[in-house]
């Protein structure tokens, strides 16, 4: 028994278990290389700090502060990727991937298509987002229903620290191209610290709370708000299961129709704009398969059709709130 | 006895870029001749006037060296080695084809002769050659990447990021811009802001050459140097290769916009007649030549005939390579 072994954290935030998945996968895999702006720890390891200390650990030739260009970030990750290599692409903010959007789209994404599978693009881009901490209408955007559109990639978001550490690592494994999204406003919430060599599998949503009369479906930082409505409704008599996608695209669309056909009522949760959103692909699967048994509409919630606002009124205007889920939950109940 | 200050490629050197010319040549006919008679439909960008800006360059590589390539790539693939028969398979939309028929003539991938990817979009491939390289470089493997593009993707974000990044990262990577003066409809002074086109390498640092595209001796000794360079770790060189094509954009572009003279002057300084006249001016026998566009003939009359008997792909394929595994029906 080593003398030394280190007492392990119980409790670990976004940040320190993305690093972590990061860290693990970088050990495992020579691969494994990061890409991105100020990523390296001479510039701050990343603006919000979760690549710190992984260039002292690996060498700036893995861990790559680069110029601010998205698209020759993206691109060389592509490229990469092609060639063997398991990039993990920093944009810095999820506006920014419309800066290299035709290298995610139209070549990211196709590529091993359009080879007839001779070429894949096992690369992963990390990116945050997320409003509610007054960055305006250029820096909050949830745009996961952009990526979630486009044949061959992979959409993937984190509720809680243990399942972003699990999720990043499989992103990291899988042979397809990954967007990673991170929530802004979260990074620094603390959650049960995941086992060593944790990992998420790709696809799986998780059941995060067993219910009885209506079903919650939702993905990254809604969880956390559907799973203190359900608390609170338990009050009410009214039972709520709680889907976190985890995966967005492909999801989980088994699970998503065992948990609704058992309850018969379904609500959808994102902090993405409600129209055109994720939500109503869910919401369309649902009634194309359970019309018959439902008992009420789906019905969805999300954020206002405006860009993000800056003035934190406006913004609170703009956001989802935990009323508007308990609303939706009543609307299904008939009350 | 005198030395030369450039020294000529070997004989066997010569007759390489000859062959690589030619089928480009004689592909490019054929592949014209099929589209008009109604045999091929598809979006044809002909590089007939190019041959030699390929076949020089790409004879200057090693057969795994990575080539990315944009949608007027044919004679870029073709000179990198792609198996005529499988490339038009592809291009007649064939499960035989190089990417199952799943790509097309603006998507060619064949990675066993290092032709990785095939972008139809102005400038794409720039940033993706650097990400090749940069795992060359990482994985110490001596390959050098070379991306083609035209003299109007000098114009897009993506060519200025990329020139950017590998000089400072001193990528194994030679940006191969294949100027044919006119960028779709639109010649380079209307576009361009800077008269010369290599005047751009300048502002990243990037060592930069400009080349008679044409003349298969220049071509190859720049193309030479830059892969030198690449291999022995002393960075990207940006190579302006001046060109011409025949064909305007793409098949049945009638070319209105080049004035009539430019356009005879080039095709009187037509470089696959002028090639085959410089070699015959070094002594090359005229029926070595003309063997070896017999073998070519021999080689595009058997790509046609087989890429228009083969099959097409099964409707089931829709679901394969989406992903890694297959999609649900």
């Amino acid at each position: 028994m080593n003398a030394e072994t280190p007492v392990r954290a119980t409790k670990m935030n976004f940040i320190q278990a993305i690093n972590l998945g990061l860290d693990e996968a970088m050990a495992a895999d020579r691969r494994v290389i990061l890409m991105g702006e100020d990523i390296a720890d001479d510039q701050g390891g990343g603006v919000f700090t979760v690549t710190r200390g992984l260039s002292a650990k690996y060498g700036a030739a893995r861990v790559r502060s680069t110029p601010i260009s998205e698209q020759a970030i993206v691109g060389a990750a592509v490229g990469a990727a092609i060639a063997g290599y398991r990039p993990v692409a920093e944009i810095m903010l999820m506006n920014f991937i419309a800066v290299a959007m035709d290298q995610v789209v139209n070549h990211a994404a196709k590529l091993r298509f359009m080879s007839g599978g001779q070429t894949h693009v096992p690369l992963v881009i990390r990116t945050a987002t997320g409003a509610g901490v007054g960055f305006g209408g250029q820096h909050s955007d949830m745009l996961e229903a952009w990526f979630a559109h486009v044949p061959g990639l992979k959409v993937v978001t984190a509720s809680n620290p243990a399942d972003a550490k699990g999720l990043i690592r499989s992103c990291i494994e899988d042979d397809d191209p990954c967007i990673f999204i991170e929530n802004t406003a979260a990074y620094g919430t603390s959650g049960p610290a995941p086992a060593p060599g944790y990992t998420v599998p790709l696809g799986r949503a998780a059941v995060a709370r067993e219910g009885r009369d209506v079903t919650v479906i939702g993905y990254g930082a809604a969880i956390p708000h559907a799973l203190a409505v359900a608390q609170a409704m338990q009050a009410d008599g009214i039972s709520v299961e709680v889907i976190d996608l985890r995966t967005i695209a492909p999801f989980d669309e088994a699970a998503v129709l065992v948990s609704v056909a058992k309850t018969g009522r379904a609500v959808v949760v994102h902090e993405a704009v409600r129209k055109f959103g994720v939500g109503a692909e869910i919401s369309s699967l649902i009634h194309e398969h359970l019309f018959a048994t439902l008992k009420a509409p789906v019905q969805r919630v999300g954020s206002a059709y405006a860009p993000v606002p800056f003035s934190p009124v406006l913004e609170k205007a703009f956001l989802y709130s935990r009323d508007d889920i308990s609303a939706a939950i009543l609307r299904t109940m008939g009350r | 006895m005198t030395e030369r200050l450039i020294e000529e490629p070997g004989r066997d050197v010569l007759l390489d870029i000859y062959r690589r010319a030619n089928l480009i040549y004689q592909a490019d006919e054929r592949f014209r001749a099929m589209i008009l008679g109604g045999q091929l439909q598809i979006i044809y960008y002909s590089p007939r006037g190019q041959e030699i800006v390929s076949a020089a360059t790409m004879a200057a590589l090693a057969p795994d060296d990575y080539l990315v390539t944009t949608y007027r790539g044919v004679h870029d693939q073709l000179a990198k080695g792609i198996p005529p028969r499988d490339l038009w398979a592809e291009f007649a939309g064939k499960a035989a084809g190089t990417c199952k028929g799943k790509g097309g003539p603006m998507h060619i991938t064949h990675p066993e002769t290092g032709v990785m990817v095939t972008t139809g979009i102005v400038g794409s491939g720039l940033p993706i050659a650097n990400g090749l390289a940069l795992a060359s470089q990482l994985e110490g493997d001596g390959k050098v990447t070379v991306v083609c593009f035209g003299d109007a993707a000098t114009n897009i974000g993506a060519f200025h990021e990329s020139l950017n990044m590998a000089q400072i990262w001193r990528l194994p990577v030679i940006f191969l811009c294949q100027n044919n003066l006119y960028g779709e409809h639109t010649p380079q002074a209307m576009s361009t802001g800077c008269a010369e086109i290599i005047d751009r390498a300048i502002g990243y640092g990037i060592r930069g050459v400009q080349v008679n595209g044409n003349d298969a001796f220049a071509m190859y000794a720049a193309a030479r140097e830059a892969v030198a360079r690449a291999r022995a770790g002393e960075g990207p060189t940006f190579i302006e290769a001046k060109t011409f094509r025949f064909f305007g954009h793409l098949l049945g572009d009638d070319s209105h916009y080049i004035p009539a003279e430019e356009m005879a002057a080039a095709k009187a300084a037509d470089p696959i007649p002028a090639y085959r006249r410089a070699l015959l001016d070094r002594q090359i026998p005229e029926a070595e030549l003309d063997a070896i566009d017999a073998g070519i003939a021999a080689t595009v009359e058997e790509a046609a005939t087989s890429a228009l008997a083969a099959g097409y792909p099964e409707p089931s394929e829709i679901r394969v390579d989406v992903l890694a595994g297959e999609i649900a029906a």
